[in-house]
């Protein structure tokens, strides 16, 4: 009897994964898929905590595609060990913090180690020749294949036939005839291979599936490292860089202000761990202090959050501060007027 | 058969699933795991990968700020 031979998928949540998946599946392969959870997956959280989103679906995309194609889907927490890569990596960022060689090789590492724990046999990807501008190229694809171990047990089907004979092809286990030779940035192959599988709906990042990449994050995070005095992050730290507006007014504390009644909730989660305040004479956000503030600089926070408030056009409002781990106070202030508000606060 | 509770408020897609799958993995066929969230997104990720792993979403209740999914624990998933 032939031996089923079994594949593991990287699944992002995008099209090409989910086609790469899906064509071999087709192939009688047993396919599942492998997703990395590293703390910076765009991933739909934004649109999960912001109520006003509702054109967003609430949902894990990469779990979605995963049932679309009909394969299971392992979720694994990386965020420890993906600190590392994102605080040193071996061959540098791209146009903001996205380590993007060094994680494609970070994760086809960690998909080579299930796939050896599981008694697997190949791991495929969904990535096309020339589609990003490092990870994705002709002369680093096999730096991924090199530093992961995978070798030559790493399928990329989406464009295989424009890539040397991998150990499934030469073994016969898949046809490399039915491989495709996809390169480039025009999406229109994609989107037609998808329409022939019947795939109508699929997630379709802009601007790829990493806060990494995006520009006023890593200005956030950047912020963040700074004041720290050295690059180290815990996971509330990232997850709290994707919420609210922040504003640095003083170098010693900036303010995390909820924008709308999700992220508000979400706030008030880390009201324990926060310095914390609000306006109780006007309906308002919730703000966090991030920081070291002594009391005259609470008041002026309380100044600058009531800007955000209902009340941002009263003469006086009043706040309640919460100190981390002291008494509460409750204060009356003149809302900062715009003109006392420099662009330069905004990260 | 028992019942447990996995407590995963505050954390956002795919931490409640990846707490869920983790935990699900130390629990008998037929016992009951209720998982509380605070992120809406569980309320179609949990019983996405419940359908994945052949476990049965048994009750789902929303409040204004919680979301308790309980499910019921399946047999391993068949391989080849």
């Amino acid at each position: 009897m032939t031996k089923t031979r079994k594949a593991v998928a990287l699944i992002s949540g995008g099209l090409d994964s989910m086609l790469a998946a899906r064509l071999i599946k087709d192939q009688g392969i047993h396919v599942e898929g492998i997703n990395f959870f590293t703390g910076f997956c765009v991933e739909g959280h934004t649109h999960a905590i912001r109520r006003g989103h509702h054109d967003k679906p609430k949902r894990n995309n990469a779990l979605w595609s995963a049932e679309q194609i009909g394969i299971k889907l392992h979720i694994v927490d990386v965020i420890d060990e993906y600190k590392d890569i994102v605080i040193n990596p071996k061959h540098g960022y791209g146009a903001h913090l996205n380590p993007c060689l060094d994680c494609k090789g970070f994760m086809v590492r960690k998909a080579r180690e299930w796939m050896e724990q599981n008694d697997f046999d190949f791991i495929i990807t969904g990535e096309v020749i020339g589609q990003r501008p490092m990870s994705q190229r002709r002369d680093t694809m096999p730096v991924v294949a090199r530093e992961s171990g995978a070798f030559d047990r790493l399928l990329r089907p989406l464009c295989a036939k424009l890539l040397p004979e991998t150990l499934p092809e030469r073994e016969g286990w898949v046809e490399r005839d039915k491989l495709l030779d996809f390169s480039g940035r025009n999406r229109k192959p994609q989107i037609a291979l998808a329409a022939s599988f019947g795939f109508s709906e699929y997630a379709q990042p802009a601007g790829g599936c990493c806060f990494l990449t995006d520009e006023n994050y890593t200005l956030r995070l950047n912020d963040l490292w700074s004041n720290r005095g050295d690059k180290r992050y815990e996971l509330d730290d990232i997850l709290l860089l994707k919420i609210g507006r922040h504003l640095r007014p003083r170098p010693n504390f900036k303010l995390i202000v909820g924008r709308e009644e999700g992220e508000n909730n979400f706030l008030n989660g880390y009201r324990r761990d926060f310095t914390h305040l609000f306006c109780v004479s006007h309906a308002g956000p919730l703000a966090l202090v991030d920081g070291i503030a002594n009391d005259a600089d609470l008041d002026f926070a309380a100044r600058l959050l009531a800007r955000f408030g209902q009340g941002r056009s009263a003469d006086k409002v009043t706040v309640e501060i919460h100190p981390h781990g002291g008494a509460a106070r409750t204060i009356e202030v003149a809302p900062l007027h715009p003109d006392e508000i420099p662009e330069s606060w905004y990260l | 058969m028992k019942h447990h509770e996995l407590d995963a408020r505050r954390l956002l897609c795919p931490l409640p699933v990846i707490r869920a799958q983790n935990r699900v993995m130390e629990l008998e066929p037929g016992d009951t795991l209720e998982v509380i969230c605070t992120d809406p997104g569980a309320l179609y990720d949990i019983p996405a990968w419940c359908r994945m792993y052949g476990h049965k979403v048994l009750d789902i209740r929303q409040t204004q700020d919680e979301v308790r999914i309980t499910l019921r624990v399946g047999a391993p998933p068949d391989r080849p």
